[in-house]
């Protein structure tokens, strides 16, 4: 069972990241399926993908409901069954999941599997607002807590507690930016200085402007199939060998730690165990940083370090592009952008172009094992996945 | 009475507006819910009683809230935090009546009671805050 290819991924799409203006999501969605199909050219798309699972979070942004069937007519595939997931921002983590369960049950051969986001149009305020709706409605919202200040309360306590400080947290920012500069796709391809990261206006104390991801239009998805099949329309599957999910309570104030996100420490139990790998052996990986200060305890709860040294480790430079572990290839959440919705097949996206080799200007050398990490809301949700080249 | 009101946040919040913070009891495992819950998590028992919290607590963690949503926005900056109640349990609320430099983790707070909010519209929960002991 260790390390036997769950299902392999066989394509991948991704629409430009940023402020898509004058497009609606389904629009966008179209834009990443249609990559996918391109990339693809043994695959018919219309008689061989037989399901669409769809990470899709907030109807307030369009007005929108029931997005998985809008996503599939719009990818040209019209009645095949589509379903919306929502993990809040681990939608698409999930919905990557459910995909996997549809090939393992042996109902489906292939299956699409994606996200999508359309944000943009809205204010600030109202983002806040609809972002706060995956946090906890009568204890977390009612009290003016914000999706920042949920983050910025395990920060100040992670400060307290292990000595992590302002500058390291600044440095995710400065490193993704970085990685997000050589993404043509990224939403903000400008690197960013370390004093200017620290001396951008404050959102939820300790947390400033560069320290959260930006609010993003974006779609993307991925094709997965039965291991057996992969090669008939790819010669370069990449194989998933380790799937893992975990929830927690909705308030971070039920919780036993403030350091911490069970859920995710669950999620990557349960897929190094099923892959069969250790943390010291992923070559590279994309680590859901809504916020510098979930980048930094990912690596903890991933065990890419130890409890409290996220901060030391991130300074070490070891996850930077060149580094022994590097994080974020594709600039993160921080600087590609983060459409909440999309984000967990982006995250698989990117890890589909560093094992194909097909990463460019951020390609990491010699990477055969790739982990992928997507946190729903403030850790009520987590999923891990770990991937291989064949 | 107090001993049929049902173990809801709709209930903890009429508590809130006489000024008292209760939590729900577990009669056969003795957890302490707070909120209170219909359905114990650790033993599936349906039986609680009601306890009232000591309203006093250390501050664990906080944040200034400088970009509010849009309900708040009149308020910004202000500070939010959880804190560390008796019987290991923890809440999270506004600090009020404190400059926000005086704040720091550790530091001793009391919660206060708000008013009911006079608005029509659901939820019409008053709310509760901390202030410094």
């Amino acid at each position: 069972m260790k390390g036997k290819p769950l299902v392999s991924m066989v394509s991948a799409g991704l629409s430009k990241f940023g402020k898509l203006e004058g497009l609606y999501a389904r629009e966008i969605f179209a834009e990443a399926a249609k990559e996918a199909f391109d990339r693809c050219p043994n695959l018919d798309p219309k008689k061989d993908i037989k399901a669409l699972f769809l990470g899709h979070m907030g109807e307030s942004y369009e007005h929108q409901g029931h997005t998985g069937a809008t996503a599939a007519d719009w990818a040209g595939l019209l009645h095949i069954p589509a379903t919306r997931t929502e993990t809040a921002c681990a939608s698409s983590g999930a919905a990557l999941r459910a995909g996997i369960f549809a090939v393992l049950s042996g109902l489906c051969d292939t299956v699409m599997v994606g996200g999508v986001e359309k944000m943009t149009h809205r204010t600030t305020a109202e983002v806040t607002e609809y972002l706060a709706m995956a946090s906890d409605f009568p204890f977390e919202q009612w009290h003016g807590i914000t999706f920042p200040g949920l983050y910025a309360l395990m920060a100040t306590a992670h400060m307290h507690e292990y000595g992590t400080t302002e500058e390291q947290l600044a440095m995710v920012a400065v490193k993704n930016h970085h990685n997000g500069f050589l993404n043509p796709k990224a939403h903000m391809q400008k690197e960013v200085t370390l004093e200017k990261a620290l001396s951008s206006r404050v959102i939820a104390w300790p947390l400033k402007l560069y320290d959260c991801s930006l609010i993003t239009d974006g779609g993307s998805c991925v094709i997965i199939t039965k291991p057996e099949i992969a090669k008939k329309y790819t010669d370069m599957p990449i194989q998933i060998i380790g799937s893992g999910q975990a929830s927690d309570s909705i308030g971070i104030y039920e919780r036993e730690s403030l350091t911490s996100l069970i859920a995710a420490k669950i999620a990557a139990r349960q897929a190094y165990e099923m892959a069969g790998v250790r943390p010291e052996d992923v070559d590279v990986a994309e680590v859901h940083d809504c916020f510098t200060i979930a980048e930094i305890i990912g690596y903890e709860d991933l065990g890419f370090c130890k409890r409290g040294e996220g901060g030391r480790l991130v300074e070490s430079g070891e996850t930077k592009l060149d580094g022994k572990l590097p994080v974020n290839t594709s600039g993160g959440l921080k600087s590609k952008g983060h459409p909440v919705g999309a984000t967990g097949t982006a995250q698989a996206y990117e890890i589909y172009l560093q094992l194909t080799e097909q990463a460019e200007k951020r390609q990491v050398k010699d990477a055969n094992i790739a982990l992928a990490h997507n946190v729903g809301g403030s850790g009520a949700t987590a999923t891990v996945h770990i991937f291989r080249r064949e | 009475m107090s001993e049929q009101a049902p173990f809801t946040i709709e209930q903890f919040y009429k508590y809130i507006s006489q000024g008292k913070l209760m939590g729900g009891k577990c009669k056969k495992c003795g957890k302490i819910h707070l909120p209170p819950r219909p359905l114990c998590d650790k033993c599936f028992s349906k039986e609680f009683e009601w306890i009232q919290i000591q309203p006093k607590g250390k501050l664990l963690t906080y944040t200034i809230i400088y970009v509010a949503p849009p309900q708040f926005q009149q308020m910004a900056p202000y500070a939010v935090g959880i804190i560390q109640l008796e019987n290991d349990l923890k809440i999270p609320g506004m600090i009020k009546e404190v400059t926000l430099e005086q704040i720091k983790i550790g530091m001793n707070l009391t919660v206060a009671f708000e008013a009911s909010p006079t608005t029509s519209q659901w939820p019409q929960w008053p709310r509760y805050y901390f202030k410094p002991a």
